[in-house]
């Protein structure tokens, strides 16, 4: 468990990465924790998630962002991450990708996996990624009037005064 | 008896363009305030005199932005927030809240903690089945079901009581170990606990289990296919009742359970009734989890040493000896604390809802860049007007009582 950060190990080959770079070109790997990660071209994500779930990864654990507005040495602003794992063998695999700003698209993965669909809601609520292709884009947590995307690192922990917009209403007005 | 949603899909859904008249069909709003959703969510139900024909789930009324507070408390700090996720099993949100942050900060659990942190996740295994079926039984009209069930949540409050002095928000555990060590008498209530519990466990399965009315409401109703199953990300108790035999205890053993004799509990019917009897035998074994690991409960350290500079030294390592004194300043100080790597990692635990985990981006300062929680709930309510279409609307709470929706988890 404690072993440490070992990156792109190139004399280990595996064949799901090797069909991977194979059909979508080089690919960027690295290990952490013994957890394996892939980075994807973002431009190719649903060619590449779909040859990784015919490749054994049929179920979608999560999708989820991060914001790397203030981290250091980061080159792109959001990074997409996509948590596969395999229930036939257990195997677990990472897949990230990178969009930017000013209009951070991906494509939906709800054609492969019907778990995508809230999850990629959740993103697009909290960060403002689009994903095209997707059946029902709506807000899931916040409200549908919401402007803002509050997961982003640009926005403040107290919120922007959302609360003072909300009417007050007293009990003569209801 | 409730008809299956094929036979009634079939028969007369709106055509493609919508042209069919739905003027009698009736919505209902059930939720978010209703007693049946035993937290707050909300249910827009169309129905069709009392079978629903659609639902569409809403969610959201709790969110309290937790991701975002992760991202400003420190590692110890955020225990107490996830305690509140899952309130029917806090214990299990905190252990797969640190076995989260140890693998991104690579700390090796010493041996007696890995098998304390095995027991209180089991313990809150028990607690949120115990709710959960007893849940289901309240909605479907069997409340002393409820009543024995809730009894016995109330005994593992009480050793968690004794253990940390909280009874539902516990924040036990902490970066490199747990805020208390067993004492002799938590064991004791846990051996009792042991030894009374399967008791009441045949109690209530003599209740329940071959009941015609509770069998009649939830066999056959809210059934997932093991490929729906996969499809929808479902985990937990909800995957297996669908026949996946994913359970990380035994596939990714973490803590305690790759040295514990346990089963996975499994079914195929993917029904209500099916999910019932998985939370059922799930609980037998929990117990035999329990047990085996107090049993053999290795004696020594239960935190991490003072040279990892991870857990608190004892006030008595503060006092008598200089590295308990530099460990203990420099973990309070703020910009000292612990060696973030600048890393991704998630780790997950099995929490008795599926599968809990963390996603988590160190840029090595004391906090997380950004805390993702995977909850389970929110893929199981997404599943929700799959499993109801075509049932009716007293079937309603018996599928969402079968999910076990938390909605602090749902929302966050």
């Amino acid at each position: 468990m404690a072993e440490p950060s070992t990156h792109a190990d190139p004399s280990r080959s595996d064949p799901v990465l090797d069909a991977l770079a194979a059909a979508v070109g080089p690919i960027e790997t690295s290990t952490f924790r013994g957890q394996t990660r892939v980075v994807i071209d973002a431009e190719r994500s649903m060619e590449s998630l779909r040859l990784l779930k015919e490749q054994g990864f049929d179920l979608l654990v999560d999708v989820s962002c991060v914001d790397y507005l203030e981290y250091k040495g980061a080159k792109h602003r959001y990074g997409l991450v996509y948590l596969l794992a395999s229930t036939a063998t257990n195997r677990r695999l990472t897949v990230r990708l990178f969009v930017d700003d000013p209009d951070p698209t991906v494509q939906s993965v709800v054609p492969l996996w019907g778990a995508a669909n809230w999850l990629e809601r959740e993103v697009w609520d909290l960060f403002g990624i689009r994903f095209t292709g997707h059946p029902d884009l709506r807000r899931l947590v916040m409200p549908e009037a919401f402007t803002a995307h509050p997961l982003r690192k640009d926005y403040p922990l107290q919120g922007r005064g959302e609360r003072h917009n909300f009417p007050v209403l007293t009990r003569d007005d209801g | 008896m409730a008809i299956a949603p094929t036979e009634f899909e079939t028969r007369d859904l709106p055509a493609a363009d919508g042209s069919r008249s739905e003027d009698y069909l009736w919505t209902l709003n059930f939720g978010p305030q209703h007693p049946a959703t035993h937290t707050t969510l909300r249910l827009v139900l169309k129905l069709e005199g009392e079978r629903v024909v659609d639902a569409m789930p809403e969610m959201g009324y709790l969110h309290s932005g937790f991701e975002k507070i992760g991202e400003h408390l420190t590692f110890n700090q955020y225990v107490t927030v996830t305690d509140r996720m899952n309130y029917i099993s806090p214990m299990a949100n905190n252990v797969a809240w640190h076995h989260a942050v140890e693998t991104l900060l690579g700390i090796e659990l010493t041996p007696r903690c890995r098998y304390i942190r095995t027991i209180i996740a089991e313990l809150a295994r028990i607690s949120d089945h115990l709710l959960c079926n007893g849940a289901v039984g309240l909605d479907t009209g069997a409340f002393t079901f409820f009543l024995y069930g809730f009894y016995q949540r109330e005994v593992i409050y009480d050793i968690f009581e004794t253990l940390c002095g909280a009874r539902f928000t516990n924040s036990y555990t902490r970066v490199g170990g747990v805020s208390q060590d067993f004492t002799p008498l938590v064991i004791e209530k846990i051996r009792s606990f042991v030894k009374t519990f399967p008791k009441t466990l045949d109690d209530m399965e003599r209740l329940l289990t071959r009941n015609r009315i509770f069998v009649d409401r939830t066999k056959g109703v809210g059934v997932l296919t093991k490929a729906e199953a996969i499809d929808g990300g479902a985990t937990g108790p909800v995957a297996r009742a669908s026949g996946v035999t994913r359970d990380l205890r035994r596939d990714e053993p973490y803590l305690a359970y790759g040295e514990l004799d346990f089963q996975i509990c499994c079914a195929s019917a993917g029904d209500c009734y099916a999910r019932y009897l998985v939370r059922m035998q799930e609980m037998r074994e929990s117990l035999r989890i329990v047990a085996d690991a107090l049993e053999n409960l290795p004696s020594g350290p239960v935190n991490v040493g003072i040279d990892q500079r991870t857990a608190l030294p004892t006030k008595q390592q503060v006092y008598s000896t200089i590295e308990g004194t530099i460990s203990h300043f420099e973990l309070s100080m703020s910009n000292r604390g612990f060696e973030v790597p600048c890393e991704e990692s998630y780790a997950a635990i099995e929490a008795p809802n599926g599968e809990l985990g963390f996603y988590l981006v160190g840029d090595g300062g004391e906090t997380a860049y950004r805390a993702r929680c995977r909850p389970p709930s929110v893929l199981h309510f997404a599943l929700f007007p799959h499993l109801i279409r075509g049932h009716t609307l007293s079937d309603v709470v018996a599928v969402l009582g079968s999910l076990n929706i938390i909605a602090a988890e749902l929302d966050r």
